[in-house]
Parts: structure tokens; sequence; C-alpha cells
């Protein structure tokens, strides 16, 4: 019997787990996908937005604020990538204008730095900013961090400290028997005496397990995106439009950790929570939105498109409680935008408003809430590089030559707790394929190096779900 | 820090054909620096015959042809540095480089040729809508899984883009039991060599659709379906016309583009159109003593012009390094009407050999007329039949002539034939 099942993997159920792991609790994790962070955690703006958006007197505000500020030590405690940016909301014209003074009210209540700029003051820092941009509003504390990594290190902290992960494991019914829960599962039967509903897209259908009657309704919007190469700097900060009720947060221009830049947005309802493919139409809105804010844009250096589902619900704060018909049933649904920049803040918010109700909370001994940086040679200086080399040669043998990642750093990411299995995996946590050519070049390197360190056939190695085999048969 | 006369990055055939340039033209302290195993480049996973005919006048394999140049830097002792990877070239001819065994080495070169050859378009780049299955694969990558490791990557084959590598790769497959349904061409004429559309796509009945392209995959886990669309003259799809195939593989051959990340990090001037450096005629680049040759600089379809190239690439450095090259006036040359791009992009005032143009027309031409100039001033004019963009046209600039000339040099390609 676990005390707690959490269902989801994503940046909510594993900073979760993370947390949970320094409590005396039998916890698992369980996910349908074949690796941590599959869903909108892998596909989004990766922005830990600093809180100004969501309306007063919301969940979404008041977490969001709180999450934000906790991102810094978060980062460094796991060893993860985080850039601070800094944001520009891009006022054109008087109406957009007068938003942006109810944008910096609200800063200037929740303490939140901000600064005004004339559009020509903002396109000194930024060349690409349009013209028709008149008044900027920074935010010089927003940051970008890298979302799948930090659900990953979150994961591996939690593993190391006890807590059990399971992937493949689809949970498809619940039955609720006196004092615990069963969820059944693809891959057997899970015990529990509380679920922490943090599936995503899915929260709507897990939550009809246990409720005829669920207060909301989750639709999957989707978002597409255009990523260019980091051969070119577009933007220095994250160019963002005004908000608007219908549009969101509009269409936006992101510096990744890494130096590309992400352009999208936009925003589509689907039917198919399972439809992250990308379309024709979406491209083509990003591409006329973007003209907004934006000019020069370089589409030549396009390295990839993608596309993200947002968890949409009728609710439009976070809905972060205890099911009123089904006790020990707990729900973090409706995790929208901006629900990575929120989720340490979602995380603690269950353990103390809800779990400690329940649960005694005592701490283990020994555990460890922080993860040392993963090697990587890209942020090493050549001294670093060589010292790194000489004690193990394998991080002088480069195997992605457009982000010039080594066969040490992919070995490491395999054998970490939670370490990648499929190319993917590697993918997301080591970035080879990530560039310019897409993988075409060191992906049969990256397949063999799985196939030989995980010891199955080169045609059992998979892209990224169970079935996705790269190679049909063998051919001597 | 170790010291060469000359540094070659990359090799391949081009930077193996200048190695051995430079040996045999005296430059004795050379390196030559390979990010894989072995020499050879592209050419080891091109198992099919049709290299070298205009080199040894026979039809080789892509790994005999490179073992040939292989013995001859063997022969002249040229030292290939392999398992190493050039992470980064300075302006001031300085080479970052690692490798397992030296760790994070700097060198310095007197002289540096880049030869570092080229990558696939990638299915981001021609941005296909739809899902991201397995079952996608630029066509070199199926190559190499197959004639490197040994696997097929699927039975039921669709072929984006009409590249030779992809043209290759259809028969290829088919030889090997795969059913290739079809090559989808977005241009109206093919983007390989005409050869290669007999050889491998004729012979094996595998239809080739001009104007078309893939627009929406399906597939959650491994590719399942395609759309194929025809497009219109602004190569946008027109409704209507889709046509679908249930393929588990997806070949995309749809463009090489020169490998220019170090180029561009040392500060070299590049064309946008090739995509690589602009050189000039010894073939080097923005930065004195910085060369480019191959499909770094751009990209070929005929091996023998890679090793010309890097020969005369190599006979530049020579000159640069017996400071025989004179700083003067340089010329720029134009891609004029009906011309894509021309290589070298400069030619010095003082320039005292021949100098080859390269070049690529835009569209097919039945009867051209290919004329260049130098101001107003014709300086050759030539008619020639069936021009297209994937076959590399030359046209040779004299000694004389240069020194005739009376500004930058334009090549342009017009259409002549009757009745059109
Ligand atoms: C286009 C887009 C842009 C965004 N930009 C930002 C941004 O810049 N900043 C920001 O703060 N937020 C942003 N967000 C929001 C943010 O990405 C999400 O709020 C956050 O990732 C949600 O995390 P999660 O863990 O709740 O959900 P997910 O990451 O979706 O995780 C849910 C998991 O549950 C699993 N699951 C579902 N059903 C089941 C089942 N039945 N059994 C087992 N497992 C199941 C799924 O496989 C998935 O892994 C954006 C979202 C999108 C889509
Ligand atoms: C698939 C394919 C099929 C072809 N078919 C034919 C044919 O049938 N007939 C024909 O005549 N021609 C053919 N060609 C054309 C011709 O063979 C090639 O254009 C030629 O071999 C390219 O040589 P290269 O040296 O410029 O590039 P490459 O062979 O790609 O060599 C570049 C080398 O540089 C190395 N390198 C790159 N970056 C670095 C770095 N940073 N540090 C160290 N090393 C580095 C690479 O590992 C590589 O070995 C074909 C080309 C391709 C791609």
């Amino acid at each position: 019997m676990y005390d707690i099942v959490i269902i989801g993997a994503g940046i909510t159920g594993t900073m979760l787990a993370r947390d949970l792991s320094r409590y005396r609790l039998h916890v698992a994790l369980i996910d349908k996908e074949n690796d941590i962070a599959d869903g909108a955690t892998m596909a989004n703006s990766a922005i830990v937005h600093v809180g100004y958006d969501p309306e007063d007197d919301t969940l979404k505000a008041l977490l969001n604020v709180e999450g934000a500020r906790m991102y810094e030590k978060i980062c460094e405690d796991l060893g993860c990538h985080r850039k601070v940016t800094g944001a520009y909301v891009a006022a054109c014209g008087e109406v957009e204008e007068k938003h942006l003074d109810i944008l910096a009210d609200r800063a200037e209540r929740r303490g939140i730095t901000y600064e005004w700029l004339s559009g020509d003051e903002a396109r000194k820092e930024e060349e690409n900013l349009s013209e028709q941009v008149t008044k900027v509003l920074s935010f010089p504390t927003t940051a970008v961090i890298y979302p799948w990594e930090v659900a990953i290190a979150c994961a591996e902290v939690a593993v190391t400290n006890g807590v059990e992960i399971y992937l493949n494991t689809c949970c498809e019914r619940i039955t609720k028997e006196e004092d615990h829960f069963v969820i059944h599962t693809n891959n057997g039967d899970y015990e529990t005496r509380y679920v922490i509903n943090a599936s995503g897209v899915g929260a709507e259908k897990v939550y009809r397990m246990v409720c005829d009657t669920p207060e909301f309704k989750i639709t999957p919007r989707r978002g597409e995106y255009f990523v260019l190469d980091h051969q070119v700097h577009y933007v220095n900060h994250i160019i963002f439009p005004v908000p608007s009720a219908e549009k969101g947060k509009g269409v936006l221009a992101v510096p990744t950790v890494f130096g590309n830049t992400l352009l999208g947005p936009n925003s589509d309802y689907v039917d198919d929570p399972e439809d992250t493919g990308t379309s024709f139409e979406g491209l083509d809105y990003v591409r006329a939105n973007l003209t907004k804010t934006m000019k020069n844009v370089p589409y030549r250096y396009v390295i990839r498109n993608f596309a993200g589902l947002r968890p949409s619900s009728s609710c439009p704060d976070f809905i972060i409680e205890e099911a009123k018909t089904v006790p020990g049933f707990i729900n973090a649904a409706s995790i929208e935008s901006p629900g990575l920049a929120s989720a340490p803040a979602v995380s603690q918010y269950i353990i103390q408003n809800i779990l400690k109700k329940h649960l005694e909370l005592t701490e283990k001994e020994n555990v460890c809430l922080t993860r040392e940086k993963p090697l990587a040679m890209a942020d090493l200086t050549p001294e670093e590089k060589a010292e790194a080399i000489r004690k193990n040669p394998l991080y002088g043998k480069i195997i992605c030559r457009c982000e010039q990642i080594s066969e040490g750093e992919i070995l490491d990411c395999i054998h970490r707790p939670c370490g990648a299995h499929t190319v993917k995996g590697v993918k997301k946590r080591v970035r080879p394929g990530m560039g310019r050519c897409q993988g075409g070049f060191c992906e049969p390197r990256v397949l063999n190096i799985l196939a030989r360190e995980l010891n199955i056939s080169p045609t059992e190695v998979v892209l990224d779900a169970k079935n996705a085999k790269i190679l049909e048969s063998e051919n001597r | 820090m170790k010291k060469y006369q000359a540094v070659i990055i990359g090799g391949g055939s081009a930077g193996l054909s200048a190695a051995v340039t430079l040996k045999n033209q005296g430059i004795e302290n050379i390196l030559v620096i390979e990010k894989d195993g072995e020499p050879g480049g592209i050419l080891q996973q091109c198992i099919h015959n049709g290299f070298g005919l205009q080199t040894f006048k026979e039809q080789l394999s892509g790994p005999s042809y490179a073992e040939r140049y292989i013995e001859q830097a063997e022969d002249l002792h040229v030292d290939i540095l392999c398992n190493t990877m050039v992470i980064k070239l300075n302006p001031d001819k300085t080479i970052e480089y690692v490798n397992a065994e030296e760790g994070y080495v700097t060198i310095l070169a007197d002289a540096v040729i880049l030869a570092v050859g080229c990558y696939e378009r990638s299915r981001g780049a021609v941005e296909i809508p739809g899902e991201r299955p397995a079952g996608i694969y630029t066509a070199g990558q199926a190559q190499r899984y197959l004639n490197i490791d040994g696997y097929m990557v699927g039975k039921k084959v669709f072929i984006l883009g009409s590249g030779d590598i992809g043209l290759i790769m259809a028969r290829r497959m088919t030889l090997e039991g795969a059913k290739v349904y079809g090559v989808a061409e977005l241009m109206p004429y093919s983007n390989g060599l005409p050869r290669n559309i007999k050889q491998c796509l004729e012979d094996f009945d595998i239809p080739l659709y001009l104007s078309h392209t893939v627009t929406k995959i399906f597939g959650h886990d491994r590719l399942e379906r395609i759309e194929v669309s025809q497009v219109d003259e602004h190569l946008k799809p027109v409704p209507g016309s889709q046509m679908y195939f249930d393929v588990d593989t997806l070949l995309l051959s749809v463009g090489l583009i020169p490998e220019n990340h170090l180029a561009d990090e040392a500060g070299i001037l590049m064309n946008p159109r090739t995509k690589g450096p602009i050189v000039d005629d010894n073939y080097m680049t923005s930065v004195p003593g910085i060369f480019a040759c191959g499909n770094g600089l751009h990209v070929h379809d005929l091996v023998d012009f890679v090793s010309m190239e890097a020969a005369r690439s190599a006979a530049g450095a020579v000159r640069y390094l017996n400071n025989t090259l004179k700083e003067d006036h340089k010329y720029e040359v134009f891609a004029g009407d009906g011309v894509n791009y021309v290589v070298p992009g400069l030619v010095s005032a003082s320039c005292d050999h021949n100098v080859e143009f390269f070049f690529r027309v835009r569209q097919n031409f039945e009867q051209a007329e290919i004329v260049m100039k130098s101001g107003d001033k014709v300086l050759r004019k030539l008619k020639k039949r069936k021009l297209m963009p994937s076959v590399m046209e030359q046209m040779v600039l004299t000694t004389k002539m240069i020194q005739e000339l009376e500004g930058d040099i334009t090549i342009t390609v017009t259409e002549v034939s009757d009745g059109k």
C-alpha cells in the first residue's frame, strides 16, 4: 500500500515527488508515457513568468509569484540551466499602452520589479523589435529554463530518496475502497491512500474515474512553434505582445537557455489529447502575428517546428484541492500557463494546505534534495575541458557535431537514476539532435550507444514511445 | 603551442585531395583533422558505383575512390588525426580541437583549409506539418544505417525531394526488398542528376511526382501514413489534390547545406546563396590565410569536382605560404539572371592563372545562352542545351581576360530556344 500515488510525471508531478521524497512516506509516481516530462512540460515557451499576468485574487497569481521566486534556488540545487533574460511586453499604440498600466499596477502590488521603456529605447536593446512598438513594460527578472531538465532532475532526486517511478503505466480505472484507492493500470494495480491527479490534459478523464460530475472540463489547446538555430542571435529578451482575453499571451519571441530562439505559439483547440502535430494554418498564424512586435525574422534559420497542448480548462484558475465528493483524491488540474513557473509553489501548496491535514509528515534521515550538475562540455572553459577528458577520455569523443556533445555526457545521462533509454530521452537530457542537423548526423551514433549500454539490439531502440522503433530489421 | 604550416579541417575527399596537393607542392608540415574514426568522409557510406569517372576514368564506389586518395596521403606521410573534432577556428588561425587521447588542444597554423563537408536539411527546415513519429529520416541517415550499420529503416517507403541521395536510396532500398511508393519533388524539375532519375527511378518504375510535396504526417509512435499534395506556381498546396500513402518510412532528400559554423564563428563572410564562405580565385576566404573547398564551400554533385577544387584551394594556400599573393583590387563575381550562384565570388586583378567558375542555374533551360560580362564588355558567350539546377556548370576566365577586366563580373543564363 502506497501513501500517495501521483498520476502524471510532468513538472507538477515531479516537483511534488521531489518535495515528498524528504518525508517518511511510500510514494509512487506513474506516467503513461515512456519518459518523464513527455506532456505539456516537453513543449512550451519555457518561461518562468514573474507573475504580473494572472488576475487578482486567484491561485494562479499567488502561486505564480511565489513559484517564480523559488526557481533560482531550485535550479541551483538541481544543477539545472536557468537564464535571466528579462521580458518586454511591447505595446503598439495608445490602447495597448493603457493595458500596460494594468500590468504595471499588478506588478507594483505584487512586488515584481518592472521598468518603463519608450519604443526607441527598447529598440536600442532589441534591434529586431518592430517599428510599431511605441512603449515597453520591461520585467528584468524574468528567466527561461529548460523545463524537462528540471522535471527530470526532480524525478532523479525523488528516486534517489526512495520514490518509485513507473513509466508506460497508464491509469485506466480507479476504484475507491473504504480507506484507500486502487489504481488500475496496464501495468498492474496500485493501492494507495491518497491520489494526486497531476495528469495535465488527462486530468478531467482521470477525475471522471472517481467522480461522474467533475466541476471542470479540459479541452486541449494547441500551441505551435518555430525553433531557430543558435547560429543566429535574434533576441536578447523575451518579447511579448500585450496580452488579451481572446489571444492570451500571444505570439512571442523567446531566447532559450542554449541560445536558440522560439517563435510562437498560436492557440488552437483540438479534440485529440494526443494530437501534438503541427499544421500549415498554425504556423502561418505564428508568422502573421509575430509581425506585430518583431521584424527581420530569419526564418531561414528554422531548424524545427513543434507543438504542445495546454490543458485548457473551463475554470480560469488552477484547481488544486481535494475533490469535494471524493476524500483522499486530490486534483492538481487545470494547470495551464503559468504552470511551469508556478510548479514549485503548487507542490508546496499541495503539501502544506492539503496533505498536512491528513498525513504525519516526518522527515527522513539522509535525504538529499540536491543533484550535482551533470558535466556538460559546452559549459566548460578549455582548461576544464582538458581536465574532464583527462579524467574520462570519453568526454573527448564528440558524438553530436552541431551541439558538440561527447560520448561521456551521453553515457552519464543513460546511467543516471531515471536515465535515458530512448533516443529522444538522450536528446532531452544532453541535446544531441537539438541542433541544425536535427540528428541527421548523430542519431545513428546515439542509437548504437544506447543499444550497447542497454544491452539490447539496435532494432529494439526506440525514438520515444515504446513502439516507436527506428530500425525495421537487420540487413545482413 | 604546436605550429603547422597548414592545417586541413576535415578528412573527406576535399581534405585528402588538399593534403596530397600541399605535400606534392613541398609543404611538409601539415595536419589533417578528421572527426570520424577514419578518413574518407561521406564517401564511406556511398557504396554505389559512380565515382571518379573524370579523375580515374573508371567507375568506382565511394569507399574505393576514397581509398585511392588515402593511399596517396599515406605514401606522402600525411598526418591524419582521426576521432578529433575541431571545436573552434579563430581568425588568428589558432584551432581548438578535442579528442580522447590529448584532451582539449589549441594549435596554430599559417594556413587553414576548411574541408568540412555539408549536412542534410531536416524536416524542421522544410516545415512538414503533422505529428512527429519515428520513421522519418534524412536520406543520408538511412543510407548510413543501411550501408555502415547494416539495418533497414523500413519496408514501405516514400521519398520527399529528388536530391541524389534520395534517388540512390530509392534504388538501394528497392533492391533490399522495400517498396518505394514514389518520390515527391516540390519544384517542377528534379534536383537530382538525370542519370540517377533514369537508373534509380525509371528502371524500377518508381513514380516521380513533380510539383508535389508532403503536406501531413500521421502516426503517433511510428509513421503510418502521409498526405501528398500538388503545389501551384507559388509552391502552395492545391486544395483537393491530396493523395495518401500508407508508409512506415519517409526519407527526406531536400537539400544539403555547407557545414559553415566554424567559418561563421571565425568571422568569415558568407554567401547567402551557397551558405558557404565567399572565396576568391585562390579559394581564400575573407580572412587571409583561411581557405575553403568541397561541400563545405558549396554543394557538389560529383566528387571529381570536389577533389579538383580542393587541389586548387591547396594551390592557393601554397601561394599564400610562399608569400606570392599580392594585395590587389578584387572584382566581384555576380550571379545574374537565371543563375543561382557562382563560385569563386571574387577575382583578384593580379590573378595570373585561369579561373574556372562553377555555377548553378535557377531553373531548367532547353536551349540556353550563357554570357559572362565584365562591366558592359562581353567576355564569353556560349550556347548550351539542357541546363538544370542539379548539374553544376563551368566557365573559364582566362588570364588574358583578367588583364582586360573592366569591372565586376556577371554570369547570366537566358532561354533562347525557338517558339518559347
Ligand atoms: C504552448 C504552451 C506554452 C506554455 N508556455 C509556458 C510558459 O512559458 N511558462 C509557464 O509557466 N507555463 C507555460 N505553459 C504551461 C506549462 O507548460 C504547463 O502548465 C505545465 O507544463 C503543466 O505541467 P503538468 O505536469 O501539470 O502537466 P504535463 O506536463 O502535461 O504532465 C502530465 C502528465 O500526465 C501524464 N498522464 C496523463 N494521463 C495519464 C494517465 N491516465 N495515466 C498516467 N499518466 C497520465 C501525461 O503523460 C503527462 O506526462 C505552456 C503550455 C503550453 C502548451
Ligand atoms: C550521399 C551522397 C552521394 C553522392 N553520390 C555521388 C556519386 O554517385 N558520384 C559522385 O561523383 N559524387 C557523389 N557525391 C558527391 C561527392 O562524393 C561529395 O560531394 C564529396 O565526397 C564531398 O567531399 P567533402 O570532402 O567536401 O565532404 P565530406 O565527405 O562530407 O567530408 C568532410 C569531412 O569533414 C569532417 N569534419 C567536418 N567538420 C569537422 C570538424 N569540425 N572537425 C573535424 N572534422 C570535421 C567530416 O567528418 C567529414 O569526414 C555524393 C555525395 C553525397 C553526400
